[in-house]
């Protein structure tokens, strides 16, 4: 075990040797992925398998995915610096650190979808002020920079960088403040979150996404946020027992873990039911209203049949809601476990559904269902995020005071 | 964008969009600035009492 001035004070280490070779491993998986991002940059985006039916394909799955699942830190921060939770104040920066790697891989992977980068900030100067993508990525733009600044402190609270005064005093005062960040971030994943589900529910062209709602707002807007701040704590909850599990160290106690659960199950439930109604008054009203059977939209394909329906809303849905709001599911801890998993898993589904399912189903009589395989690149740069991910989280945890009660629970002695 | 700019319209929209846009941007940066003017004087006057 391996203590340097780099590392924080009371807590153990691998080995310099190990710690590089699990980055090596990792940092090639990344450079897999960033050779399929320049050829997509340079080659253009020929090099994916999207079409004139596939505007939208994997990378937007993954961006609503990792945008989703990234909500555990607007929502536990919501919790921890509104609300008062101070007990979730042992996880919040972990959920933060998991926060910040999910934006900023889901602005990579738009960096890449826009086929021209270099235009990226088109959107900010020419915006189309009647667009929901439009709030979107204002939002998200915005949210990534008050994560980095909710993640700089951390980064402060280093024991070598912590010696400098003036990062001292600065990671102590934006420490005091928080909540004014927290309160912005979390305005801001409302909307983002929201508007990324209203995307879908607005096109009236398309009869299997389209909702109706309240004033400019379908349904879907308020689904994909509640469903974010559900299922984000479950995905930060994951992370912190994998993490658990490959460092061979209890890090966060249960107590906490157990919160974080019982507020996500409760969440969940409700979001669940809520869905479900949406569900049944678009199967009931809406679809038909358009000329469309329940049915249409689970049959005559080789992939999307509804199975793809019971496994988002009974088994990834209303399974995981029932074991984290019971007491007896939330201290199993095998079963704490798979509830958070079905709920990641859940939400997951919901977005490739509300994505890709979405632009398979046919919407004029005379069309067949449009399938869809990625390319090589696409999955390679899908996946680059994940790399990418690995790297952040395993230097943060060599280097940062990630966790409270880490020295607590593995005293050294 | 700004108003000043050629594509701007005096509309609800672009107030409502770039409101938020601006309205967030600037707490964003006011609550960056009082941290990082907080510490510089924080700083000074420790060194200030460490002299004396």
């Amino acid at each position: 075990m391996e203590t340097t001035p780099l590392i924080p004070q009371g807590v153990k280490r691998c080995s310099k040797l190990q710690f590089s070779l699990w980055m090596a491993a990792a940092g090639a998986v990344l450079l897999w992925g960033v050779y399929a991002m320049y050829l997509v940059w340079f080659k253009g985006l020929n090099q994916t398998n999207m079409n004139d039916a596939y505007g939208f394909a994997l990378w937007i799955w993954a961006d609503l995915a990792v945008i989703a699942l990234g909500g555990g830190a607007f929502f536990t921060g919501f919790l921890t610096y509104i609300i008062g939770k101070d007990k979730l104040k042992n996880i919040i920066n972990y959920a933060v650190i998991i926060g910040f790697i999910c934006y900023s891989s889901a602005l990579l992977i738009l960096a890449i979808d826009i086929g021209q980068p270099l235009r990226g900030w088109f959107i900010f100067w020419h915006a189309n002020v009647h667009s929901m993508l439009t709030e979107v990525a204002f939002c998200l733009s915005c949210y990534f920079a008050v994560l980095t600044i909710e993640f700089l402190p951390i980064i402060f609270e280093n024991p070598k960088l912590d010696r400098v005064p003036f990062l001292h005093h600065l990671s102590h005062n934006m420490h005091r403040i928080m909540a004014v960040f927290a309160a912005t971030g979390v305005f801001l994943s409302f909307f983002h979150q929201g508007s990324l589900g209203g995307v879908s529910g607005v096109l009236f062209g398309r009869p299997f996404a389209f909702r109706e709602g309240i004033n400019v707002w379908p349904w879907t807007f308020f689904l994909f946020t509640w469903s974010a701040a559900a299922c984000g704590p479950c995905f930060t909850i994951l992370v912190t027992w994998i993490t658990e599990k490959l460092t061979r160290k209890k890090l966060v106690k249960d107590d906490v873990i157990q919160l974080l659960a019982k507020i996500s199950g409760w969440m969940l439930a409700t979001y669940i039911i809520a869905k479900i109604a949406d569900t049944l008054y678009w199967a009931m009203v809406t679809a038909p209203s358009m000329g469309f059977s329940f049915m249409d939209f689970y049959s005559g394909n080789p992939v999307y049949g509804i199975w793809i329906l019971i496994l988002e809303i009974v088994i990834c849905g209303i399974v995981p809601a029932v074991i984290l709001i019971t007491r007896k599911g939330r201290e199993a801890k095998s079963l704490l476990m798979l509830g958070v998993v079905l709920a990641v898993v859940g939400v997951c589904v919901n977005r490739w559904v509300m994505i890709l399912q979405m632009l398979a189903v046919p919407v004029v009589p005379f069309e067949e269902w449009f399938m869809y395989a990625p390319s090589w690149q696409e999955v390679a740069t899908t996946i680059l995020p994940v790399a990418y991910g690995i790297l952040v989280i395993s230097l943060a945890h060599r280097y940062l005071p990630v966790f409270p009660q880490e020295r607590e629970l593995n005293p050294t002695n | 964008m700004f108003p000043f700019s050629f594509e701007w319209a005096w509309d609800i929209p672009h107030l409502v969009f770039h409101g938020a846009l601006w309205y967030v941007l600037s707490i964003v940066g006011l609550g960056l600035t009082y941290c990082i003017i907080k510490s510089a004087v924080d700083t000074f006057r420790e060194e200030d009492n460490g002299h004396h």
